[in-house]
């Protein structure tokens, strides 16, 4: 058994860093590199490009990031584990073995492929056989709104990728994992814990969840002492230094930037917090309270004392589907008087609405520059010298928010006047695909490993 | 005294669905206890009164010196569905230390408080 496990994290979501992959594995030791892309709302975007083209539907970005740390890979025996299989894990396969075949390495990657979170084929019949798959936040049973469903994914944890790592896969590309078993799972792998050692498993899984978002615990986004933050241009993401009893550290490699303290690792642990007693996964249920930091040298930081308890007989489903329409527009306004301005805008736009019988589910107006993250907290602002006015709308019915795209551009024209700021021309619509949050029986999920090379 | 919130804590927010959540830090381990007694859930309800439709959960982490917040129906709809500029919650942590706290002024100078007025 190795003494330390050093996982590295190189994306943090899709749409990350394109330079931290291979900067994680070039920097200096790491034993696997841990690849994050899937937000909530990441799976319905990839179903709708696997409707345009089935080879699609996975983060087309990893075989980027492949490409950049292939060396390692093939050569340094470091290994990739990665959620960019979205909902074609096959297609991501395939675009990794094209990929090796052109740089000539064929035969030197073995792919561990993880299906079975994919319930969108069986949706029928498992809520013909009684499973409502009711919203989590609402209450109400999917059958509302089953007809509009995109995409339905149950969050799998660790089993599956293990058993890819034990049959010998160099990467293993997942469809839902959940992100903090992307982590926690090659830590269970190496030091061989059991599926019932839960503070362990707990462990791996905090480990995770500080990592998962990249450079959000090693001085990105981070607010403590901001300012002092040094050298964010060449920002060191994150990597843990994992031994078998559990205990790790967060660290970087030498020479890049950013900051891993106690205040930083710290605000990325409270980051998407529900309640710290309970944080539920697949594998383990952990216990944010029982975490213990310490700062343990410079740009490292000692984590301890965690504790876990048994997981729920649950797993959690990420559900998408089309909720109608919406679109965003903004104007600016400048000194003298932009508040007035804008707000006289606002009205007149109202007004338009009302005339022409416009009808929308939600007007939203934002005052940027004034209060659109503050709201009524923002302090008032006097003579401020522009703002920008942000007004979206929501509706079931297409041709109204089209409709509302045509009214903003005339207002340069025949509405309040120091105008500017309209070149990007009419606001586009927007589908809304919008997320519906799960539970179903774990006994119905069952993941899948294939081996390709 | 006067204590602003933002100098004795730093914070950071997060999405889940049409729920943000705010945890927040006190700066020193020893202000802790204070931002604890003082962040009470009324306190931090009414605060964002106005900004939520929903109601506030409230926990506490001692082990990291801070307290987490869930502030329900905060975003619009949340994630895809929400027209609001910060559709994912992500500087409700700032709009939470805007809260300015009257700490008596004995237990401000005992604990190095800075003063609202400095």
């Amino acid at each position: 058994m190795k003494p330390v496990v050093r996982v590295a994290a190189g994306q943090g979501f899709w749409g990350d860093w394109l330079a931290a992959p291979r900067r994680q594995v070039e920097g200096g030791p790491v034993d696997y590199l841990m690849l994050d892309y899937l937000a909530e709302v990441t799976m319905s975007i990839l179903q709708k490009q696997k409707e345009r083209d089935p080879s699609m539907g996975y983060a087309r970005d990893f075989v980027g990031a492949i490409d950049s740390v292939l060396d390692a890979v093939v050569n340094r025996g470091v290994r990739v584990i990665a959620n960019a299989g979205g909902v074609n894990p096959h297609g991501c396969a395939d675009a990794i073995l094209a990929l090796a075949a052109q740089r000539g390495v064929s035969g030197k990657l073995t792919l561990g492929v993880v299906t079975g979170d994919d319930l969108l084929p069986r949706l029928d019949e498992l809520m013909a056989q009684g499973h409502a798959l009711a919203n989590m936040d609402t209450g109400e049973p999917l059958s509302t709104v089953r007809d509009r469903v995109l995409s339905a994914n149950a969050y799998i944890g660790s089993e599956p990728i293990i058993e890819a790592l034990g049959k010998g896969a160099n990467i293993v590309i997942t469809g839902r994992s959940t992100d903090t078993a992307l982590t926690m799972a090659p830590l269970r792998y190496e030091f061989g814990w059991g599926a019932t050692d839960w503070n362990k498993l707990a462990a791996g899984i905090i480990a995770g969840h500080i990592i998962e978002c990249g450079a959000q615990c090693s001085g990105g986004n981070c607010l403590y002492d901001w300012e002092s933050v040094p050298d964010l241009a060449n920002v060191g993401y994150p990597i843990v230094e994992a031994t078998p009893d559990g205990v790790f550290e967060i660290v970087k490699h030498p020479g890049t930037g950013g900051r891993i303290s106690v205040p930083s690792v710290s605000e990325q642990l409270v980051y998407e917090m529900g309640d710290p007693h309970a944080y539920i996964t697949p594998d383990v249920v952990a216990d944010f309270t029982s975490i213990k930091l310490q700062q343990s040298g410079e740009n490292r930081v000692r984590v301890h004392g965690i504790t876990g308890g048994p997981p729920t007989d649950k797993l959690k489903v990420s559900i998408a589907y089309k909720a109608g329409f919406k679109a965003v527009g903004t104007l600016v306004y400048s000194w003298p008087d932009a508040m007035a301005k804008a707000k006289r805008a606002d009205e007149v736009l109202r007004q338009r609405f009302e005339m022409l019988g416009m009808k929308f589910d939600a007007i939203v107006t934002e005052y940027v520059g004034a209060n659109s993250t503050h709201g009524p907290l923002a302090s008032e602002s006097h003579d401020i010298n522009e703002v920008q006015l942000r007004i979206g709308v929501r509706s079931p019915d297409r041709t109204m928010v089209e409709r509302f795209t045509r009214e903003l551009a005339p207002l340069v024209l025949n509405g309040p006047p120091s105008v500017t700021g309209f070149a990007g021309g009419r606001p586009k619509v927007e589908e809304i695909v919008a997320y519906w949050p799960a539970l179903i029986d774990k006994t119905v999920v069952t993941p899948v490993v294939e081996m390709r090379s | 005294m006067k204590v602003r919130l933002v100098d004795i804590a730093h914070a950071r927010s997060g999405d889940k669905g049409d729920t943000a959540n705010v945890g927040v830090i006190a700066l020193r381990p020893e202000w802790y206890p204070l931002i604890r007694d003082q962040l009470s859930l009324d306190r931090v309800a009414s605060h964002f009164k106005g900004m939520i439709t929903g109601g506030v959960q409230r926990y506490e982490l001692p082990n990291l010196s801070a307290l987490n917040f869930l502030l329900h129906g905060a975003l619009d709809g949340g994630g895809t569905l929400s027209l609001k500029t910060d559709a994912q919650g992500k500087v409700y942590s700032t709009a939470l230390l805007r809260m300015v706290l009257d700490v008596p002024d004995a237990e401000a100078q005992k604990l190095g408080l800075p003063s609202a007025e400095s």
